[in-house]
């Protein structure tokens, strides 16, 4: 499953990533392997997405959230 | 000042960096620039409590040693750069102690680094009351460096940060945090012997970054290279790996020295003010009352302290004329210089109420979910959430907004925000449209509530907005992408501002514009006072010694023949002589000549524009100077046709062309500077000026 299908309040365990340029900026923010992710909100137009990860609030973009694969 | 140590800031955005900069170091600090960059350098200077003084260095905030934009590569080469004697002597690492575990990456690369590390441990209150322990006395022994607990907000541990830093150790005796070596082996052995580097990480670093490092030779840098390809490196795979290694090490060290509380939390302020303002409907509405209410701000509060500025410039000049003898020199003093400085400063209360206002939303923490919720708009026209701030900014001034575009890491989208960001309507058009609009469009109500001028210049503004996005929207199919986009970003916890901060970022930006754009300005008010004080041959003599025949001083009373001399010798001056030969070009416009005088100057700046007419059409410096201005041009009549000069259609066409000319030499220069490539700012130009002029033909000739 892919971080992007989650709804906001839902959560997931990052496993692995598809994207190696993604991943190397994501894994810098806190979000990398093992990491518990929340949804937390939405943007109202649908995208970027932002979730809670490490302590704090990332936003990203449907597009990232898509090359990040949960457990 | 002399400094006896050297200590650099070092940090994440949003853990109180600048705050803990500040409350060191007072408002006892300049800002400069690093050497080659033109990343701001924040310096400052601090009184320690054994009598010596520490210079403090604010570096950009940064989540990594691995730079993702141009601020944040200066971390690491303030670091390294050995040639430059900018290496600091200690490194304050400032951690978010409500935030660590993302906080600590940076440390732990800086630490690799093996220059001496002292850790402050901020918003220590902040984490007490989220229920997080943190065994400070463990976590330092764990690191083998100093960790002081502060709150630089409410000044909390500060004397014992200062008392820290003072005897803090000369070298480094940090623990390793992880083992650098199995990275890369046998590149980092190689770098380390070449280039005789002790330090593995700081070795593994050049592999990295070696491409962007100038303190490397060509030389040097090529050999890197090759070296990498022998040994098949690959640089995101191998920053994979680190971060994964240094993760783990942090997850280690919090696990042994952190207690977060095991029942879920209740809902933060945070995020129910999120809630709020990130709202389906809300959102929006809310961020849109926010701008009107800017704008309000900008035109209603600015209005009594402008008033006053320009009151204060009047009775100066009218001073400078009664005491200081009559002559070239005191012209130039009071139509030239005195004019020219009354017309920069006349824009500072606007300036600083506006920065003002942005720095407050930037400090709260609202910025970042306007980038957020305007990210997939901005994107279908080619720009970046990011580039809402440097737009909005645009209302004030192009110059600071478009070195504010330096946090937009895609270079694609940060290239077209350059450009289009001169084209949103700055306050220096405000006194022309405000000027041109009077003059033409009646002021009385429609529909009840709204003020047909006040119409005009919201049209005028919403105008600025529209054609920004349509060029961007152009520029999105003309622009090659250079590296994929991405929109990772922290959405930082709301935060109250902190008015200092606010105060400083007003004060601070003012003195920039006013020094930026004042040189500019200034410079243009003498160069066109001389332009039209002297005239080419004898034409001017010629003028003196006609009128001074008796059919004119008998028959005109002297105060009238004062002004038809004058205007006789403004047409017959070097101005005068420049606007006849480039009327053809402007008569399509329909502008005449000494619309053409300011609009040539007007290219310097426009804020020229209102003092240029003031001269033109020959304005005594009376209080009322603004109003005078506007009579004048109110009965300016062309001479051949006997109507007047400033119809409906003019008065527009002129506001077209003010609307998209890139009028301001201060905001070329700063695209130069940004873009380090002369053909930006001059494309720029280009197509500023053909929009320009196409739009002030067609409304020309919509409205004759």
């Amino acid at each position: 499953m892919k971080l992007s299908q989650l709804e906001i309040g839902e959560t997931g365990i990052v496993k692995e990533f598809t994207d190696l340029e993604m991943s190397v900026k994501l894994m810098e923010m806190g979000c990398l392997p093992g990491e518990e992710v929340r949804i937390s909100r939405i943007a109202p137009l649908g995208d970027p997405i932002a979730i809670h990860v490490s302590g704090y609030q990332l936003s990203l973009r449907r597009f990232e959230a898509s090359t990040i694969i949960l457990q | 000042m002399k400094a006896d140590i050297r200590v650099a800031l070092v940090g994440n955005p949003n853990t109180g960096k600048s705050t803990l900069f500040n409350v060191l170091t007072g408002l006892n600090q300049k800002i400069g620039n690093f050497p080659g960059v033109t990343v701001d350098k924040k310096t400052g200077f601090c009184q320690l409590p054994d009598g010596r003084t520490a210079e403090i260095i604010d570096l950009p905030g940064t989540y990594s040693i691995y730079p993702k934009s141009q601020d944040e590569s200066i971390v690491f080469s303030v670091l390294a750069d050995k040639s430059k004697g900018m290496i600091p002597d200690l490194i304050v690492v400032i951690l978010d102690a409500s935030n660590l575990k993302r906080n600590l990456l940076l440390y732990t690369q800086i630490a690799d680094m093996k220059i001496p590390v002292v850790v402050a441990l901020n918003m220590i209150d902040v984490s007490e009351k989220a229920g997080i322990i943190i065994n400070v006395d463990l976590f330092a022994k764990k690191l083998g460096v100093p960790v002081v607990s502060i709150s630089a907000r409410k000044v909390k541990g500060i004397d014992q940060l200062k008392t820290t830093i003072a005897y803090a150790n000369k070298i480094a005796l940090q623990q390793d945090t992880i083992d650098v070596e199995p990275i890369a082996p046998q590149l980092i052995a190689r770098i380390q012997e070449e280039l005789n580097i002790a330090n593995p990480y700081f070795a593994l670093q050049l592999a990295h970054q070696h491409e962007t490092l100038k303190f490397l030779s060509p030389a040097e840098s090529d050999r890197i290279e090759e070296s990498e390809k022998e040994f098949s490196f690959h640089s995101q795979k191998a920053q994979a790996t680190e971060t994964i290694a240094r993760y783990n090490f942090i997850n280690d060290l919090l696990y042994d020295t952190v207690k977060k509380p095991e029942t879920a939390q209740a809902e933060t302020l945070s995020n129910k003010i999120d809630k709020i303002l990130t709202h389906k409907i809300f959102g929006f509405i809310i961020f849109f009352a926010i701008l009107i209410f800017i704008f309000q701000a900008i035109f209603s509060w600015s209005s009594y302290p402008m008033d006053l500025i320009s009151d204060l410039f009047v009775r100066l000049q009218s001073t400078a004329t009664k005491v200081l003898p009559a002559g070239p020199l005191a012209s130039l003093l009071i139509d030239g210089i005195i004019a020219g400085l009354s017309g920069v400063l006349v824009f500072i209360p606007q300036i600083a109420i506006l920065f003002a206002l942005i720095s407050i939303l930037e400090d709260t923490g609202y910025m970042s979910r306007v980038t957020f919720m305007m990210d997939k708009v901005m994107r279908k026209v080619g720009l970046n959430g990011k580039s809402v701030v440097p737009l909005i900014g645009g209302f004030a001034c192009a110059v600071p907004s478009i070195m504010s575009t330096r946090n937009i890491e895609n270079w694609k989208d940060r290239m077209i925000t350059i450009m289009v960001t001169p084209l949103v309507a700055c306050s220096a058009r405000l006194p022309v449209y405000t000027l041109l609009i009077a003059l033409v469009v009646p002021n009385r109500n429609v529909w009840w509530i709204f003020n047909l001028q006040g119409l005009a210049l919201t049209a005028m503004y919403l105008l600025s907005i529209v054609s920004a996005v349509i060029v961007a929207f152009v520029m999105k199919f003309i622009l090659k992408a250079r590296e994929r986009g991405y929109f990772i970003m922290e959405l930082p916890v709301y935060r109250m501002p902190r008015w200092k901060n606010v105060a400083f970022t007003m004060y601070d930006r003012s003195k920039t514009f006013v020094f930026q754009a004042g040189k500019v300005i200034i410079a243009v008010s003498i160069i066109l006072w001389v332009l039209k004080s002297y005239g080419p041959g004898d034409r001017f003599a010629k003028i003196d010694q006609q009128y001074s025949q008796s059919q004119y001083t008998k028959t005109m009373t002297p105060d009238s023949l004062t002004k038809v001399v004058a205007s006789e010798k403004l047409e017959n001056s070097y101005a005068g002589v420049f606007g006849h030969v480039i009327e053809p070009a402007i008569k399509p416009l329909g502008f005449d000549w000494k619309i053409g005088i300011a609009l040539i100057s007007s290219f310097a700046a426009r804020e020229v524009f209102v003092g240029t007419m003031a001269t033109i059409y020959s304005v005594e410096g009376d209080a009322d100077k603004l109003q005078s201005v506007q009579e004048k041009m109110h009965d300016a009549k062309n001479p051949d046709t006997g109507k007047p000069v400033f119809t409906l259609a003019v008065a527009f066409s002129l506001m077209m062309f003010y609307a998209f000319a890139m009028q301001c030499a201060s905001t070329v220069a700063v695209v130069y500077r940004e873009t380090k490539d002369w053909r930006w700012p001059a494309a720029q130009f280009a197509y500023m000026t053909a929009l320009a002029y196409t739009a002030s033909i067609i409304v020309y000739n919509l409205l004759k």
